[in-house]
């Protein structure tokens, strides 16, 4: 009994390694998506909920904005740009010593003036003669920056880097490439398991062959194809029906063989009961095999659309880059050249791109395994 | 585009497709009908009615490009001119497509191997812990993400920073936690192809774990207990009663991730675009079917070479077929 519960501790532990493992980079991408722009370039996103310290450098305010009081010169601003939640910790006057002063304190400068700088970043700097600098001068400042969570760069990747409109063409790529060819597929499954016809079983086993065929194998010749199209009617050759019908070509084969297993599966006798009341197998199709193959549409359906959505390969040769038909993942593609150091913007784009996906995959769980499982048996 | 060109086109894609079969099946009995009425039942056109769009579309984007790509691997640059076997030559001579073969047959042997090991062991022990449902899911859940934004999550993990700099890549911040030194992974040669392969394995040891755990279930709990009670430690039971109820199981995740493995493009593209010797078979046909104003020789015989690669599950899948078929 006790070796029983070591092992079973044994199992929690090593579970809970794996999982943690697993779970761990797509929590720092959720993270980093939802961070300043400043701290994801500066710091890891672990320390997102922890107080930062930053070093900044700003300049004062120019002389232009002295006022004379009491006979003496002052300039008075803020340089954290009023911004509340941070505060200053330490600040110093010269790069050699950027920490020299504890916040809040009065310094002497060179020429005699003095310098108070406050720890909410605003300073008081007086002198008895008026003050000539043109720039402002430099501070050096530690900076504690409080964890701060903001929606804005989904605002920034939405709006402004175009992935708003991806997302409508990700959808518009995907939605028909998966409804095409499950109705195709479901009546071609459906003569291939219940109607007599010359050739069925070699086209059955051609499908089966064209299975594990990889599309690399029809990339070039069906981009020449879509080019002459386009030239001889002097149309674009990259166009939405043209990667529907390219995705449709590409997911026929498992969509009709698991199609056909599934009709094949249901009772023989109801079949056989409807053709004694002369029906056509048309209004079999459509008044019975139809309504019960609901839940196999479902698995195959979500699979499919999974597949289309997180494709790259098929979007990237048969779909033109400009805005107007460029789909997220390629989007994301060039992300990744356009703005490789800008993490905030590449870990929002990547989240954006995985919220359809994920939510599928939350929301119909049980039948995405049935179909994964069901794909897969086919080796 | 914006969201409502979105739903005309849906509506028109998918009614276009809907209204063939509405009206090619109405206008056939309306003139079949005319002839006999008990015709309508075991029609000889039905089946080509039910059948066509399929077949039109299987020879079109899959049969005559498989025959084409033959072709045009014996085919100069434009596909004008016949070469010979040149191409194949050139392959073999060319060092980013030995590389490329390198790094399959390193892909094929990894990560099939890994997602099948991985799955197992997690599908076991998920079912010995009451929050294994909920683990689950978690492993599962990259299954759902694209390749792309799956690279992008792990070159997030391997983002390195010069020593001496806060690392916000999670991976150089552990090591330098530790005491090492921070590394550009995905630059090291060959070794980055083993960082490339764990975006592939963290995706597909979800599915080696679903299936895997379907297959436990099937395991008769008879067998187990008789097992237990002749004494067999748990140990034992693994691996003589688990393993051989799932041989069947391993193989078909074994075939299913090794096609998968073949055509690994989209990681070796988002993250290194082939630099730094991770050159694969798929990156560098996708490279040829571009450059210079596109390669059609080059770019087919690179394919046929990852086609070469499943012809032996092709084989395989027909034959289990036929034994279906007799049984």
């Amino acid at each position: 009994m006790k070796h029983l519960s070591f092992g079973k501790f044994l199992a929690h532990f090593f579970l809970l390694i794996i999982v943690f493992i697993w779970v761990i980079p797509t929590f720092g991408l959720l993270i980093s998506s939802l961070r300043d722009k400043d701290q994801v370039a500066l710091t890891g996103w672990w320390t997102a909920l922890k107080h930062n310290e930053f070093n900044e450098i700003v300049r004062t305010e120019k002389s232009t904005v002295q006022f004379e009081e009491n006979g003496v010169f002052v300039i008075t601003g803020n340089l954290l740009k009023s911004a509340p939640s941070k505060s200053v910790i330490n600040f110093g006057i010269t790069s050699k010593n950027p920490k020299a002063f504890k916040a809040p304190s009065k310094v002497t400068m060179k020429n005699g003036s003095t310098f108070y700088l406050q720890k909410d970043g605003s300073y008081r700097w007086t002198s008895d003669k008026a003050f000539k600098h043109k720039k402002g001068k430099r501070i050096f400042l530690t900076v504690n920056t409080p964890p701060s969570l903001t929606l804005e760069n989904y605002k920034e990747v939405l709006v402004f880097r175009g992935l708003g409109q991806s997302f409508i063409n990700s959808l518009t790529v995907a939605v028909p490439s998966t409804i095409i060819p499950l109705i195709i597929g479901a009546f071609a499954a459906y003569a291939l398991s219940w109607m007599n016809f010359y050739g069925r079983d070699l086209i059955f086993a051609t499908i089966v062959c064209l299975l594990v065929v990889p599309l690399q194998m029809s990339l070039i010749p069906i981009l020449t194809v879509y080019n002459q199209i386009g030239n001889f009617f002097g149309v674009s050759a990259k166009s939405y029906v043209g990667i529907w019908l390219a995705h449709t070509g590409f997911g026929l084969p498992l969509k009709i063989f698991l199609l056909r297993n599934f009709i094949k599966s249901l009772p023989h006798e109801m079949f056989e009961a409807a053709r004694v009341d002369g029906a056509s197998h048309y209004q079999i199709f459509m008044k019975i095999i139809l309504p019960l193959s609901i839940p196999a549409f479902a698995s195959i359906g979500i699979l499919q659309f999974l597949w289309v959505w997180n494709d790259l390969l098929v979007a990237l040769v048969f779909l033109d880059k400009m805005p107007s038909e460029i789909v997220l993942t390629s989007r994301l593609r060039e992300m990744l050249g356009e703005f490789s150091q800008n993490w905030e913007i590449l870990t929002t784009s990547a989240f954006v791109s995985m919220i359809v996906p994920l939510f599928v995959f939350l929301s119909l769980q049980r039948y995405f395994i049935r179909g994964l499982v069901a794909g897969s048996v086919k080796g | 585009m914006t969201f409502f060109n979105f739903i005309v086109y849906v509506v028109i894609g998918v009614s276009a497709v809907l209204s063939y079969f509405v009206l090619a099946n109405w206008a056939h009995d309306y003139l079949v009908g005319k002839f006999s009425k008990k015709n309508l039942q075991d029609s000889i056109f039905r089946p080509w009615i039910f059948m066509a769009p399929a077949l039109i579309i299987l020879l079109v984007y899959l049969i005559y490009p498989v025959s084409e790509t033959i072709r045009l691997s014996f085919f100069d640059n434009y596909g004008r001119e016949f070469t010979g076997v040149s191409n194949y030559v050139w392959a073999l001579n060319d060092s980013d497509f030995r590389q490329s073969i390198l790094n399959n047959f390193l892909w094929l042997i990894v990560v099939p191997t890994t997602c099948t090991f991985l799955g197992l062991t997690i599908a076991t022990l998920a079912d010995r812990v009451w929050w294994g449902v909920f683990a689950k899911t978690l492993i599962f859940m990259p299954m759902a993400i694209s390749f792309v934004g799956a690279s992008v999550i792990w070159k997030f993990v391997y983002e390195y920073r010069g020593a001496g700099n806060d690392q916000i890549g999670i991976l150089n911040a552990i090591i330098v936690y530790f005491g090492g030194d921070p590394h550009a992974w995905i630059a090291i040669p060959f070794w980055n192809n083993f960082f490339l392969m764990v975006i592939m394995i963290w995706i597909q040891t979800g599915l080696a774990m679903v299936i895997f755990s379907a297959a436990l279930r099937a395991i008769p709990e008879e067998t187990l207990e008789a097992a237990r009670i002749d004494g067999a430690s748990e140990v034992r039971i693994f691996f003589y009663i688990i393993i051989p109820f799932l041989s069947e199981t391993i193989v078909v995740i074994w075939t299913t991730i090794t096609i998968l493995v073949l055509k690994v493009f989209d990681i070796v593209l988002a993250m290194t675009n082939g630099q730094w010797g991770t050159e694969v078979l798929a990156n560098l046909m996708f490279d040829w079917m571009f450059r210079g104003g596109g390669d059609s020789g080059r770019g087919s015989t690179i394919a046929l070479f990852i086609m070469l690669g499943v012809i032996p599950i092709m084989i395989w899948n027909l034959r289990r077929f036929k034994m279906e078929q007799e049984r």
